[in-house]
């Protein structure tokens, strides 16, 4: 929306809060998560008459997960909107959450009036200092006339660079004074400068070290989605014939079905990605942070590997593991410019000979696929819930997980083939996750399906925001995988606490009863307990889309996560199965 | 470990310091000393951040810093080419007895007297690090009453500003 009088003096017109919608607007909102409450009601009276859909959830934490899951699914700027105190620090997780993966949301709080600031009045929170560690930026509005600007600059730093989340809080004196609207037309943000365009010098570095590389793999992290380069990613596997592997946050990035694909690395990672990585003699790590999660054990990781790491943060770069070719920029430029430079190579007749380390990365990943066990009593695996939900709703669908066991089942048995299909919560690990943000993603992209694996543990930590979906017109479905129990840590607990079960049995199996609970929130709920069931049910849930479902999968209490490395441990020691390690060439087998 | 002498420039906004003293602090950096002022610019402040570590920490710490929004630029002040000042307030016990002793290492240091009373004086001092604690060394046997110090603060030599570009910036980015 442009200002009508751009050219005259500024002059009283309206008030803080009219500015505060207005500049949203301005900014291109669209969905605004939120709830209303004293510091920030005075923005809710024109939010009332605005053209943003304003979606009053149950729980400010909702909203929060909700704005990340709208970002994630449209690349938009995700918005959520609290009050002082208790609004704004029920926020604090999502935030957090937001700023661990790099997701473009913007959070706007009302704050106790700027006068009563620091006196401990009724719901004060100071919640700038207390989201400084957790934000990109934020900012404390206190003079009306700098409402449009904080709101410019907070969507502008949230989207552009590295993105990440912003905040935005307003002093309630200053929603409900009088001011002027001008949008401004800059930013000036002499400190702010994220370098995009890569250095031609290290890209052709970058090319000769791929050309002489003999086990080089492309090791792809959620960059790559942000900075939308998939196709150019595709290019650039295929020209080379690179292995790729995808972090958990890059699932999708590069298609799972393609033949050059070894899947995921990591602590739950396939054993062809972790052995790929572990044997390489050239890391092109695109758009990843060298996480411990995918690392293991530090100092051995990839100890023959040179590494050029590309990313649009300078701080990644050498952080975790020393760069060879460091390489600061967009993902999606690099690896255009990576095309170009290779191609060069190649017309000047060199090329990389990548047909031994074929063999071996091909070997290992025939011999040690993704599996798992069924079980005699005829209970349902989860890992099979989880593949046939995969399977039926196909590529197009939009999965959402929360965080645990069927987060490492839903990233490896769910086969992705598109970007910005797979959301959750990878650096912080926030259970409770799943719902709101596929509430969001839902609500961002209304023609896609949208799926919430969740855990039992995880579902009751968030569920009250179903209620916002079945009255806004949201209809996700929710598998919840319930073995009854806090899985991965009674996973630890089976593996190293001698399965003595401390405080993990949530006894979900009997209480709450989901399938009630979800008739209560007006959503479907159905219950599967047998194999033969599980199609059939995933079917029916999927026929469903006046409302949202929720689907009870009772699943066995005793299914693991494997391959896993240990937390601390190397990447070598990988286990295939419990007490299981993978031989990682067929000499070796033999020599033993 | 060596001691870092940073410059940094910040935007004069509120919550600067906080912004900055907090990410020393969640990222496992301890400040040895910090001072903060205005500039020739009355938009920009400058911090000066002496930190005690090895380089490698140092470019992370750096890169960090520079990824705050209100940090325009930092530059590493090496010991050789910059100028480092430090200022103490230090209160001595002085009677008639040691008086002139005292004045008498006042003298040697070049430092001032800035108040006189019957049993103390305290004394203004301005130098380096080294300079002050070897003041502070001579002025320990007559008793110390009280002592406050500044941080330090640091400009590079010769004609150039920090603003210039000329100067080596601390981040080498690719």
């Amino acid at each position: 929306m442009s200002d009508p009088h751009p050219s005259q003096a500024p002059v009283a017109q309206l008030t803080g809060a009219q500015s505060l919608i207005r500049s949203l607007e301005a900014a291109g909102v669209e969905i605004i998560f939120g709830i209303p409450g004293g510091a920030i009601l005075p923005a809710y009276d024109p939010l009332f008459d605005s053209s943003i859909r304003h979606i009053l959830v149950r729980h400010e934490q909702g909203a929060g997960h909700a704005a990340q899951g709208y970002a994630m699914a449209t690349g938009k700027v995700g918005v959520c909107m609290a009050t002082s105190g208790p609004g704004a620090t029920n926020l604090v997780t999502a935030i957090a959450d937001a700023y661990m993966d790099s997701v473009p949301i913007v959070a706007i709080t009302g704050q106790v009036p700027s006068g009563a600031i620091g006196s401990d009045a009724f719901q004060e929170a100071d919640i700038r200092g207390i989201t400084m560690p957790i934000t990109k930026h934020n900012y404390l509005v206190t003079d009306p006339a700098e409402i449009p600007r904080a709101v410019a600059e907070a969507f502008h730093i949230a989207s552009t660079g590295r993105p990440g989340p912003v905040l935005v809080d307003v002093a309630k004196d200053a929603l409900q004074a009088m001011t002027s609207f001008t949008w401004p037309e800059s930013m000036d943000l002499p400190g702010y400068r994220p370098v995009t365009r890569p250095h031609a010098k290290q890209v052709r570095e970058a090319a000769k070290l791929i050309i002489e590389a003999k086990r080089p793999v492309l090791y792809v992290g959620g960059g790559v989605i942000k900075a939308k380069a998939s196709a150019e990613l595709k290019v650039l596997a295929e020209l080379t014939g690179i292995p790729v592997v995808t972090t958990l946050m890059a699932r999708g990035a590069f298609p799972d079905s393609h033949d050059l694909h070894l899947g995921m690395p990591g602590m739950h990672g396939c054993v062809s990605a972790v052995g790929a990585l572990q044997k390489s003699d050239l890391l092109i790590c695109l758009g990843a942070r060298f996480d411990d999660r995918v690392t293991g054990h530090l100092p051995s990781f990839a100890p023959g590997a040179k590494v050029i790491h590309a990313d649009i943060d300078p701080a990644e770069i050498g952080k975790n593991r020393h760069a060879d070719v460091p390489i600061v920029g967009d993902a999606r430029e690099v690896i255009a410019d990576l095309i170009v430079a290779l191609q060069a190579e190649h017309e000047a007749g060199r090329k990389g000979d990548y047909a031994d380390w074929w063999a071996q990365v091909s070997d290992l990943r025939a011999r040690y696929p993704l599996g798992y066990d069924t079980f005699e009593d005829g209970s349902l695996s989860p890992q099979y819930v989880i593949e046939r939900i995969g399977a039926i709703s196909g590529p197009d669908a939009l999965y959402c997980a929360g965080v645990g066991q069927h987060q490492m089942w839903a990233a490896q048995f769910v086969k992705y083939e598109k970007p910005d299909t797979w959301f959750n919560s990878g650096g912080l690990g926030t259970m409770g996750y799943c719902v709101p943000a596929a509430m969001g993603a839902k609500a961002g992209r209304p023609e896609a399906v949208v799926w919430g694996i969740d855990g039992d543990g995880c579902f009751q930590m968030t569920n009250q925001e179903l209620a916002t979906c079945a009255i806004n017109g949201i209809p996700i479905k929710i598998a919840v995988i319930n073995n009854g129990n806090l899985g991965m840590v009674r996973q630890w607990q089976t593996l190293f606490y001698n399965s003595r079960y401390s405080n993990t049995d949530l006894q979900s199996k009997r209480i709450p009863d989901f399938v009630k609970l979800a008739d209560a929130y007006g959503c479907v709920g159905l219950r599967c307990e047998k194999a033969e069931d599980v199609d059939a049910t995933i079917r029916k849930a999927l026929e469903i889309n006046d409302v949202p479902v929720v689907i009870d999968f009772v699943v066995h209490a005793d299914a693991m996560v494997w391959p896993m490395v240990a937390a601390g441990t190397s990447n070598d020691d990988i286990k295939y199965a419990r007490d299981l390690a993978p031989t990682w060439d067929r000499s070796e087998e033999e020599e033993s | 470990m060596t001691i870092h002498t940073l410059s940094v420039l910040v935007e004069n906004k509120p919550g600067v310091l906080a912004r900055i003293a907090s990410l020393f602090a969640r990222r496992g950096f301890n400040i040895d000393s910090l001072a903060v002022g205005p500039t020739e610019h009355p938009e920009i402040s400058r911090m000066t951040i002496a930190v005690n570590v090895e380089d490698k920490p140092l470019e992370q710490v750096t890169k960090q810093l520079n990824k705050l929004i209100n940090v325009i630029k930092i530059v590493e002040l090496e010991p050789a080419t910059s100028v480092q000042r430090e200022l103490v307030l230090v209160k001595v016990k002085a009677d008639t007895e040691n008086r002139s002793h005292v004045l008498e290492t006042v003298q040697l240091f070049r430092a001032k007297v800035i108040d006189v009373s019957t049993d103390a004086v305290t004394i203004e001092a301005t130098g380096s690090a080294d300079k002050l604690e070897a003041l502070l060394r001579m002025l320990e046997p007559f008793g110390v009453k009280e002592l406050v110090q500044s941080g330090m603060v640091a400009i590079g030599r010769g004609s150039r500003s920090i603003t210039d570009r000329s100067l080596r910036p601390v981040e080498r980015t690719a």
